[in-house]
């Protein structure tokens, strides 16, 4: 059997790509690779890199620096890789590597051939002359089924894709049928990574039937969620992937337009994008006639200018199309009737991401990862009070125990874990009761929550629930388009309440009141904004309605948090005479000096900002925060003249 | 024809009909703020809300089209529940002062509230405060940010006579309103058709003064 001619061409390309890669790295150089998406770049490894490639040509040393993507190990950025073959050690990983260290590993490393174990993280692999990071938890409990190639390839370069065995999946389909990759992806059982979790072979056949002149794939690369970033980091550091699931997805379904919908606000995934799409036409693995095949697919960028609701697919089509980003009515579908009336498949960047390694690894493969309901791997960008926050890809089914404790190192500082907010401004936040929850769709929806675009926020004991409920309304309160009645004025009124609640003011009716707005806005919204945006209300006063009542009957906030119900006050017993750490930092002068020449804090100034708190050296710990307000200890202000004596 | 059976009672429609259209046509009032007839649903006002067949949540009405055997309930307690909700929330965007508002007996509102035994004022939602002035204001018609209930009927009546729209939607959330555009892009001129007038439920549309003085 002759090879088709997809695979014909794409093997010829793979081979000048292994030849140009050769090229471009002599055999046994050493390298540092700097990791320089967003994330690295916010804690300076631009500077970092910079600093190699001074402190190499100034000594002379024969290295070179490259620079890929993201690790998502993003408590250590940033975050360095020095492969070094002479020295005789495995490539090894550095942590927090400022422009000193840059020069001084440069110097003993790459110089001396002394990989100055006290600054390294491990070795990248398994070796027998020092640890690996595999030995950690936060490395060997992962599985990189999607983000494989992040932090290891350079993002500029297709020449890395391709020789790293890139676009072999589209090589492989188009010499096939469309209809083979639409049966591959629903045996293979993925659903849709940008929240609701919707099969994605179901949504391709629904626009892949009948007979329709035009098609289009739009890749929702919106992401709008604070504090969630893993399709940034997915198009930043291996953005032909996205590239090569978008062109499958559209040979599939017959679509020969693809746009990829991304927000304005990533400029370096903008820019990114911009150039992988342009190399990818050159070596025509896109635009007309991909791969030798007459299969043509025309990929553009969309800017959206960062709405959170034109992450919605009825808003984001109307987004393209030039209006107001607001939802519509569905059915139908935009699988149905999307783009100007066309069918159009919306998916999300780490679904699009996906498929590559589904049609490389076959359906079953891929269903041997994760739960039978939920195969394959759940990408989540872990925040809050947590020892390694980042971005962590696990397969299905991991509990979120596992996932905080295990993977992430737990919460930091002795506190006591107490919440887990999943899925976003719109998820839900679980106890600790319901740790053993595994990650999935179903079940992380049956408990409340929701798999959302897998943002996930840990939350320690010096939490308080109704300002988190508050926090996450307020945001979709801001966000709500205006359109429909519920998500307009119900979330208004719900933040109101709220509100009441933080300082003191709400009612027992209130919480009655916040719980039927909350169900009437979820089950009448027009969208997903709306129906879901009370979501975070909802689990709050199912899992902590005692911190909402706390505040409501005792005026106390049991995380201490909420300012207006919480006081600061000096314990006088640990309070060390003659210290004035507290009084010189007080904004308001509020802290004064007591007759025992210790100090005390005049409640009717102190404005709560916990600056004392901070300054209060730690070896006397004496400030203390205190819930209801009343509760802290008077202490008489001595009069002023006897006080200046 | 076809046979759809409402509250158990059947009627003759053509297929494929709106729902909210037949149920209308055939007397069964059902409060609706958004909708124009012919036009696709808005489905915003979320007032219209029936149960269908054995589906447990409710529907717009104004977002189904019937098909035969179609079994539509329009007075179950959880449709009712978000019916009174969605009126509860406009009427507390709304500035309630009906005897000085020409509006006054006509208003859309009013009967929804009479239909659905809602009182006008609620003690237990406070009132929110109009959104504030209408940005790029300064054409011939004006819109009262706090009677207007955001159905946009006009909006979309104006696009469908002209082509194009002179009222537009403006801010997002609750600071949305709609507004007489007329500072940026082509100049849209207002014909004076005084249809966007006629279709708002609430009388929140009036002519600026001195808006038909030809020498202004
Ligand atoms: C308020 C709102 C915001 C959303 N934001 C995003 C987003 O930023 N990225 C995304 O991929 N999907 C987002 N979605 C989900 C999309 O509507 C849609 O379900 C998804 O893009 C489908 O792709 P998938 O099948 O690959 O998940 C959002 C949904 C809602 C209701
Ligand atoms: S008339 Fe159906 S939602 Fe407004």
């Amino acid at each position: 059997m002759t090879e088709a001619p997809s695979i014909r061409t794409l093997d010829r390309l793979r081979a000048a790509a292994q030849a140009a890669c050769r090229a471009r790295r002599p055999e046994g150089q050493p390298v540092v690779r700097v990791g320089l998406a967003t994330c690295g770049i916010a804690a300076g490894a631009l500077d970092t890199a910079e600093a190699f490639r001074k402190a190499i040509a100034e000594a002379g040393i024969d290295a070179r620096v490259e620079t890929t993507g993201c690790r998502g190990h993003c408590y250590a950025e940033p975050l360095v890789v020095i492969d070094h073959p002479a020295s005789g050690f495995p490539p090894i990983l550095y942590p927090e590597v400022t422009p000193g260290k840059a020069g001084m590993l440069t110097r003993f490393f790459l110089g001396e051939g002394d990989p100055r174990f006290e600054h390294m993280l491990g070795a990248t692999v398994a070796n027998e002359l020092i640890p690996s990071v595999l030995e950690f938890g936060r490395f060997n409990r992962e599985q990189r089924l999607v983000m494989d190639r992040c932090g290891r390839l350079d993002p500029q370069s297709i020449d890395d894709y391709l020789a790293d065995g890139g676009y072999g999946a589209l090589a492989r389909v188009l010499a096939g049928s469309p209809q083979a990759v639409v049966a591959a992806v629903g045996a293979a059982g993925l659903r849709g990574r940008g929240g609701a979790g919707f099969p994605t072979g179901r949504k391709w056949e629904l626009a892949a039937a009948g007979s329709a002149p035009l098609r289009y794939v739009v890749c929702n690369a919106d992401e709008g969620d604070p504090g969630a970033y893993m399709d940034r980091t997915l198009i930043e550091s291996n953005p032909h992937q996205l590239l090569e699931g978008l062109a499958i997805c559209a040979y599939a379904v017959g679509a020969c337009q693809a746009i990829i919908y991304v927000r304005a606000e990533y400029p370096l995934a903008v820019k990114t994008l911009e150039s992988a799409i342009a190399a990818a036409e050159a070596r025509g693995l896109l635009g007309p006639e991909v791969l030798g095949t007459a299969f043509a697919i025309q990929v553009s960028l969309f800017q959206g200018s960062g709405a959170f609701v034109c992450g919605e697919e009825t808003a984001l089509l109307r987004s393209v199309a030039g209006f107001r980003g607001t939802p519509t009515h569905r059915p139908p579908y935009p699988a149905q009737k999307g783009l100007g009336g066309h069918p159009t498949v919306i998916d999300n960047v780490k679904t699009l991401a996906t498929i590559p390694v589904i049609v490389e690894r076959g359906a079953e493969a891929f269903r041997a990862v994760g739960t039978p309901d939920s195969p394959g791997t759940a990408i989540f960008s872990v925040v809050g009070d947590v020892v390694h926050p980042g971005l962590v890809e696990i397969p299905m089914g991991v509990t979120l125990r596992e996932l905080i404790f295990d993977i992430c190192g737990g919460v930091p500082g002795k506190k006591r874990f107490k919440a887990v907010q999943i899925g976003g401004p719109s998820g839900g936040c679980l106890p600790a009761d319901l740790l053993d929850t595994p990650v999935d769709f179903d079940a992380l929806s049956e408990a409340g929550a929701m798999m959302g675009s897998g943002g996930l926020v840990v939350m320690d004991e010096h939490t308080c629930m109704v300002d988190v409920a508050r926090y996450f309304l307020e945001f979709t309160r801001n966000e709500s388009c205006g359109k429909c009645t519920f998500c307009r004025l119900g979330t208004c009124h719900m933040l109101a309440i709220l509100e009441r609640i933080c300082r003191g003011q709400g009612r027992m009716e209130d919480l009655e009141r916040l719980e039927r707005l909350a169900r009437d806005v979820r089950d009448g919204s027009l969208c997903g904004l709306g129906r879901t945006a009370p979501n975070p209300v909802l689990t709050t006063l199912r899992y902590f309605r005692d911190e909402y009542e706390a505040h409501v009957v005792d005026q106390r906030c049991p995380g201490l948090s909420c300012r207006p119900l919480t006081a600061f006050y000096i314990d006088l017993e640990k309070c060390a005479r003659g210290c004035d750490a507290c009084v010189g930092c007080c904004p308001v002068d509020a802290v004064f000096t007591t007759r025992t020449r210790k100090k005390g804090i005049d409640q009717s100034l102190c404005v709560k900002c916990g600056e004392c708190m901070v300054a209060c050296p730690p070896e006397y710990d004496a400030v203390r925060r205190i819930s209801p307000a009343h509760l802290a200890p008077v202490i008489e202000r001595p009069p002023a003249a006897e006080a200046k004596t | 024809m076809i046979e759809i059976r409402v509250d158990g009672q059947p009627i003759a429609v053509c297929p494929g009909a709106n729902l909210l259209e037949a149920c209308l046509a055939a007397g069964i009032y059902i409060p609706h703020l958004c909708h124009l007839p012919g036009l696709p649903a808005a489905a915003s006002c979320r007032l219209c809300f029936v149960a269908l067949g054995d589906r447990p949540d409710p529907v717009p009405a104004c977002t189904v089209a019937v098909q035969p055997g179609l079994e539509v309930l329009t007075d179950t307690p959880a449709v009712r529940r978000l019916q009174r909700s969605a009126l509860e929330l406009l009427l507390s965007a709304h500035t309630i002062d009906c005897r000085r508002c020409p509006a006054n007996r006509r208003c859309a509102l009013q009967r929804i509230a009479r239909f659905l035994k809602v009182p006008l004022k609620r003690p237990d939602l406070p009132p929110l405060d109009p959104p504030g002035g209408p940005p790029g204001t300064g054409g011939e018609l004006v819109v009262d940010p706090s009677h207007c209930v955001l159905c946009g009927r006009c909006v979309r009546t104006c696009r469908r006579l002209h082509g194009h729209s002179r009222l537009t939607f403006a801010g997002r959330g609750q600071r949305t309103v709609v507004t007489d555009w007329v500072e940026t892009g082509p100049a849209i001129r207002c014909t004076d058709c005084g249809a966007c007038i006629e279709v708002c439920p609430v009388g929140a549309i009036r002519l600026a003064p001195g808006a038909n003085d030809p020498e202004s």
